[in-house]
């Protein structure tokens, strides 16, 4: 072009360093992004792994030992070990130690070993069992074994030898007496529900009007000071008998269904080749694991979660179903973001709006932040201590003088994990709103006071409706972290065993002083308090991964919430 | 008066050159001695000057010399602003503006304002234009109807949102929503319209399109109008105040300011030779 400017000389392009390009920087985001990633798919992965495999059926084998025994059941893991010549030695016994050897010898030193769940408690005293393959002499997988699932005793692995209907043989032979049992279950099953029912919801309606009655009669000694009038216990006495009546009655029927229950038997022969008699009825599913195609096997994998899900937990927890607990961390989460979101708006709104800058403000804010540091048992004492023993015992000393010395809400409940939960939460809500209250452009504010808006329409109008989606997240932090919090939950309400839903049908339908089980808390009980450990170790992991999934349905909800609400108010800006 | 302030460096003031022309004008918005400061620092100095009813008065000067401050001190939006002080008073229609007794919200009412930035409200365009209606509790929509459509009409917005007016006003351009917010100051027929540089991101059709609106709005409105733009402020303004380093230099009409101004600040800024 021009000739070179002699004040402006042409400078050369150098080639920028790396540490000015950045590339090292992207390496190390990227590395702790990659770190973070693994850890959370490796647990993820875990917990999904291991919690969907544990309700699939496994093939049944049966086991012939070197010295003649009989082994049946379900292989549940194996693990290869280097015997020692003492452990080789108590396993298969002095006089099978040469053909072990061998065998060990054979497979190059290393021997494999099953855990065995070999059910038949009541028989074998044991639910599970180590076989080394070094004493089998013999591994079969009989297409007649059948697995039981049962209400008491847990599984029970066995082949079907008779039918008996009332102490008479109605079937003959495996196929025959199978067959037999597949017709007779549902009837059984449907006796029982139907005696599960009476127990449940009539009894259940007769006892409550019989606690009623008795605090009515209560209630009117404490009026009188001492001693009811007679009229009063005339009206309960005649109360009390019509119910006991009725209380007969239903008693009676399940009497009358056990009876009949009883009647039918199917008779299983056992690994040691002795006849048990089973009755249909404490069956709860049946199948014959070697006989199953695929479509059989994923019925009964669907089978198992449905039950899973919907049902009530037997065996202390370690079959059965975690409805009530699913029920008690919904309701108790939802119960809690009820109570926090709005106090933690509030006060933050408060905090951020209204309240003038200076030491006290600082001074709250930083409590507030301190509180997300302070431990969860640490709230679980408190709410304990103030919820439970103060107010709950205030409350009961009002309003339910009658039943004492049996606290009503003076002990742990649904309401006071709630709000201990709350508590817990707040600094999560607070310090996420006053965040997205700061974040509002004050060009908007300005906006609106321009236009004459007070400062509560310019609050309510133009600053919340654009805050919100953050405090939405807020709310949804706040709802992961009190979902999944097991700790204060053992002081303040959630139980092992709940023996009812804090919804039911008995008036006033929704009872929030009642303990409750919580998804969160049922992992640790079957984790570390469950006597038969083995088997509730998958259930550890299913009910694990139902937690998370019930957790991350709250927050997809609350997600899809605040999609809606940023869609509603927002569009970019340019 | 100004011996309250912190004296800072400022060349010895002149007193104002008031062309005689404004005087004989009706006032409607009188400011009397005003100052103010941000914290410490001075940003108005012992201002006077009276806005003629239902003329445009253009307030020019170079950036930072307090054009802004003069408008948002006219509906006390400074008050919002920590550590802000005044001294001296303004006047609406002879009420003090700065009374204790004044109701800063119903005087806000009374005025409508359109900002440098523009700043549109989290919520559809049609709610954004009829927010004043709706916080004077107005909710009868045949009413907020017209008036939207009035007021959009107004702004020269209406053919390109008459087909999306519940959609969010934040999804429009940036001057797609300057024009929105015009739209909303002049929503709910204010007395007096402050406009601080509405153009400032607009393209020359749309520009010319305000400028229209305020010739409509003459005689019926009284416009206070901050720009930079030296043909706007000669085309659509009836009057011109010149303003530097926080003082009113010169104010007058409009054409005496551009043609034959009385000071030589005035005559360098408007001549573009300032610097
Ligand atoms: N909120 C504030 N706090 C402190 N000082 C401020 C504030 N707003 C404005 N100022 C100061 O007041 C003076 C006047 O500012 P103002 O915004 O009124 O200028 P302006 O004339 O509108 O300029 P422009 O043409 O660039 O918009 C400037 O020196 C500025 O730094
Ligand atoms: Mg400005």
């Amino acid at each position: 072009m021009s000739a070179p400017d002699p004040k402006h000389p042409a400078r050369r392009v150098r080639a920028l360093s790396l540490f000015a390009v950045g590339e090292p920087w992207i390496w190390l985001t990227n590395a702790a992004l990659v770190l973070c990633v693994s850890m959370i798919v490796g647990l993820v992965g875990l917990v999904l792994v291991e919690g969907a495999s544990t309700f699939w059926p496994t093939d049944g084998v049966r086991l012939r030992l070197l010295d003649g025994s009989v082994v049946i059941g379900e292989v549940t893991r194996s693990e290869l070990h280097a015997p020692t010549d003492v452990a080789i030695r108590e396993q298969v016994g002095e006089a099978h130690v040469a053909q072990a050897r061998e065998k060990i010898a054979a497979a190059g030193g290393e021997a494999r070993r099953d855990l065995v769940r070999i059910g038949n408690y009541e028989v074998t005293g044991e639910h599970f069992r180590w076989v080394s393959d070094f004493n089998v002499a013999e591994r079969g997988a009989p297409k007649d074994l059948v697995v039981f699932e049962r209400v008491t005793w847990g599984r029970f692995y066995g082949t079907p030898v008779r039918f008996e209907r009332a102490g008479v043989k109605t079937a003959d032979g495996t196929e025959d007496a199978w067959r037999a049992f597949e017709e007779a279950h549902p009837g059984c099953r449907e006796r029982l529900e139907t005696r599960r029912r009476l127990e449940r919801v009539d009894l259940g309606r007769v006892n409550h009007a019989l606690s009623e009655a008795r605090l009515t009669l209560r209630r009117a000694e404490i009026r009188a000071g001492g001693v009811a009038s007679e009229a009063d216990q005339a009206a309960w006495r005649t109360r009390t008998a019509e119910l006991e009546a009725e209380a007969t009655r239903i008693r009676d029927r399940i009497v009358a269904i056990d009876k009949e229950n009883d009647g039918w038997v199917v008779i299983m022969r056992i690994a040691d080749g002795k006849e048990v008699p089973i009755r249909v009825a404490d069956v709860v599913r049946a199948y014959r694991p070697n006989t199953l195609d695929t479509a059989g096997r994923l019925g009964v994998l669907v089978s198992r979660w449905r039950e899973f899900l919907l049902d009530e937990p037997r065996e202390a927890n370690s079959e059965g179903g975690v409805w009530p607990a699913i029920f008690g961390t919904v309701v108790m989460t939802l119960l809690m973001s009820i109570v926090v979101v709005p106090i933690g708006v509030l006060a933050a709104l408060y905090l951020r709006e209204y309240a003038k800058a200076g030491v006290v403000t600082s001074s709250v804010r930083i409590a507030v932040n301190n509180l997300a540091g302070v431990p969860s048992i640490v709230f679980g004492v408190f709410g304990l201590g103030f919820f439970c023993y103060t107010v709950g015992a205030s409350i009961d000393q009002l309003l339910f003088a009658e039943k004492l010395p049996n606290p009503t809400f003076g002990t742990g409940g649904i309401l006071w994990s709630a709000l201990t939960l709350a508590l817990m939460t707040l600094p999560v809500v607070i310090v996420a709103t006053e965040e997205a209250l700061a974040a509002v452009p004050s060009s908007m504010r300005e906006g609106s006071y321009a236009c004459g808006a007070s400062k509560w329409q310019t609050i309510r109008r133009i600053v919340l409706p654009k805050a919100l989606p953050g405090i939405m997240t807020g709310a949804i932090l706040a709802m992961a972290r009190g979902a999944g919090e097991v700790a204060p939950l053992m002081l303040v309400g959630a139980v092992k065993l709940a023996p009812e839903l804090p919804v039911d049908g008995i008036f006033p339908y929704v009872h929030f002083e009642r303990s409750f089980m919580h998804l969160g808390f049922h992992v640790y009980d079957l984790g570390f308090q469950s006597p038969n450990s083995e088997a509730a170790k998958p259930m550890v992991y299913t009910t694990t991964l139902l937690l998370i999934l019930v957790i991350v349905t709250l927050n997809l909800a609350a997600i899809r919430i605040r999609t809606s609400l940023r869609r509603r108010y927002a569009g970019g800006q340019f | 008066m100004a011996a309250f302030g912190p004296s800072t460096a400022q060349p010895a003031p002149g007193a104002p050159e008031i062309h005689a022309a404004v005087a004989n004008e009706e006032a409607v918005l009188d400011i009397d001695g005003f100052s103010l400061w941000y914290g410490a620092a001075r940003a108005l100095w012992d201002i006077s000057m009276r806005i003629p009813r239902g003329k445009v008065t253009a307030l020019i000067g170079p950036s930072g010399c307090g054009k802004s401050t003069l408008l948002r001190s006219v509906n006390r939006l400074n008050d919002l602003i920590d550590g802000v002080r005044i001294e001296g008073d303004m006047r609406l229609n002879g009420d003090s503006i700065y009374d204790r007794a004044v109701d800063v919200i119903e005087l806000r009412k009374r005025m409508g304002m359109v900002f440098q930035k523009s700043n549109p409200f989290p919520m559809s365009i049609y709610e954004n234009v009829v927010y004043p209606l709706r916080i004077d509790g107005v909710t009868d929509k045949r009413v907020l109807d017209e008036v939207c459509e009035r007021s959009l009409r107004g702004a020269a917005i209406w053919d390109e949102v008459k087909d999306r007016l519940q959609t969010s006003g934040l999804s429009l351009s940036g001057g797609q929503q300057q024009r929105l917010c015009i739209a909303r100051a002049i929503a709910a027929e204010p007395e007096v319209l402050l406009m601080d540089e509405p153009c400032s991101a607009l393209d020359p059709i749309a520009t010319g399109r305000v400028e229209d609106l305020i010739a409509d709005l003459k005689g019926s409105y009284t416009v206070l109008i901050v720009t930079h733009n030296m043909q706007q402020a000669s085309r659509s303004s009836d009057y011109t105040a010149f303003m530097y380093l926080g003082r009113l230099v010169e104010y007058g009409p409009t054409d005496d300011i551009f043609m034959r101004p009385h000071r030589k600040e005035t005559e360098d800024y408007v001549s573009g030779r300032f610097g």
